[in-house]
């Protein structure tokens, strides 16, 4: 066991890994934030993003040992006080059905809109393709994120 | 699914440290970057390593650069780096092209070029463009540097030339002095986290000189020299592009399995080669030539 230690959600956060704990299980279990989600656990389906030092990775893939010192957002973290517009337009577009995908979906979205204020459905589409849904068709998704580009044109 | 086999990890900060780790542990040893490959096969217990090395903490690796004439891609240059690099889309644009493809973005920011042909998975995207690029492999080790040229590299499926306490330190590409254009197309089931079912890489300059490479329908990658013999001189016309295209059958060899029949690949291969040569031709007359990503399967 080696000791870790992260900046969680702008928290600093230390817990005891064994060097094959996934970041994943470390956050869901050792660390206690569940929206990261364990969907495929091979990196194809996106519910386990998280934000590491800004960029979405996949959280089942990447070693807990790994990320000594390293920022770490989730859903947890984007929602602060209160939700983001982000997450307030997903509400208002009845974007989600069961809701498993969602936290994968509203992070890799966060980092789009972070990195792209602007961006056109072609984008959208590109940025949440490793974003798996098997309820919605993503149509309300898309709409969701193009109504915030469009608010913050206002 | 938690890895079940459990291994040391060590992060080492200077390479001398890094190599000796490598020739000390020697095949105990695995070389960890952006590990969405490596990840796996410790979950899917296909690796029991006694120790994970991870290269992160070696800033040397992290570079794009120009250097002599060579572009320069270290170990740890990740997908989203290629993509946001003005360098790699102004001027290897097929290279931009294929790293685009790669997965999706949240695969790109961890996956690194240099991981992706050290897994050496036939259906690597990475691996077409670099054989038209006649890119060079950089080893490193404790007994000193080595370059292998990317045709030699490639061996079998998931097997390369590097040695067990050989890092790969980059990928080297000459520059091309003549004025030149290229295309990278791939055929998948759907855009997002697919595998190539295959994929091909073209390199054609003004004095009609061609590199061709097909990928994920043979062991390792294709170059197929008959057909850049075959079309050196010639303009990409209706009737060259099918004669090249009927020579595809004897260079490849792919297989059927879950992604798409040997038969199917053998069709598309055709399709895309004269599709990618029309596109290519386009660019090189300064055409905005559409992006191949074929949809089928």
């Amino acid at each position: 066991m080696r000791q870790v230690t992260i900046t969680l959600n702008g928290e600093s956060r230390s817990c005891l890994v064994k060097p094959n704990e996934t970041l994943l299980d470390v956050l869901r279990d050792k660390l206690g934030v569940k929206s990261p989600k364990c969907g495929c656990d091979h990196g194809d389906c996106g519910s386990c993003a998280v934000l590491l030092n800004g960029k979405s990775v996949r959280s089942c893939l990447i070693f807990a040992i790994e990320c000594e010192g390293m920022e770490i957002r989730t859903l947890e973290g984007v929602s602060g006080d209160k939700l983001s517009a982000l997450q307030e337009a997903f509400i208002e577009f009845n974007s989600f059905q069961c809701g498993y995908c969602a936290p994968g979906v509203i992070i890799t979205a966060t980092e789009l809109l972070e990195t792209n204020p602007h961006p056109s459905l072609d984008e959208i589409k590109e940025a949440l393709s490793g974003n798996l849904c098997r309820c919605t068709g993503y149509t309300p998704i898309f709409d969701a994120i193009m109504a915030v580009t469009k608010k913050e044109d206002e | 699914m938690p890895v079940t086999h459990d291994f040391e990890y060590r992060r080492p900060q200077t390479l001398d440290e890094m190599l000796g780790l490598l020739s000390d542990y020697q095949d105990g040893a695995v070389i960890l970057a952006g590990g969405t490959d490596l990840a796996l096969e410790l979950k899917e217990d296909l690796r029991r390593p006694d120790l994970v090395i991870d290269i992160k903490g070696l800033a040397e690796f992290k570079r794009i650069e120009v250097i002599d004439g060579t572009l320069q891609i270290g170990a740890l240059v990740t997908f989203s780096d290629l993509l946001a690099s003005e360098l790699i889309k102004s001027q290897f644009y097929p290279l931009w092209e294929s790293a685009a493809s790669v997965a999706s973005v949240g695969i790109r920011n961890r996956a690194t070029m240099v991981g992706n042909i050290c897994s050496a998975v036939p259906c690597m995207d990475s691996a077409p463009v670099l054989m038209c690029y006649d890119a060079q492999i950089a080893l490193t080790s404790k007994a000193g540097e080595k370059i292998v040229p990317i045709a030699e590299w490639f061996i079998a499926p998931r097997k390369t030339l590097r040695k067990a306490d050989e890092l790969v330190a980059g990928i080297r590409i000459p520059i091309i002095a003549i004025e030149h254009a290229g295309v990278f197309v791939k055929l998948g089931r759907y855009k997002g986290e697919d595998l190539a079912q295959a994929n091909l890489a073209i390199l054609m300059s003004a004095d009609l000189e061609y590199r061709i490479c097909f990928g994920s329908v043979a062991p390792v990658p294709v170059r197929a020299v008959p057909i850049e013999e075959f079309l050196r001189g010639k303009k990409p016309e209706v009737n060259v592009l099918d004669q090249a295209a009927a020579m595809v059958e004897t260079l490849i060899s792919p297989i059927t399995d879950v992604r798409a029949s040997r038969e199917y690949r053998m069709h598309i291969c055709k399709v895309m080669l004269k599709r990618g040569l029309a596109v290519t031709h386009e660019r090189l007359a300064g055409k905005n030539a559409e992006h191949l990503f074929i949809l089928g399967g």
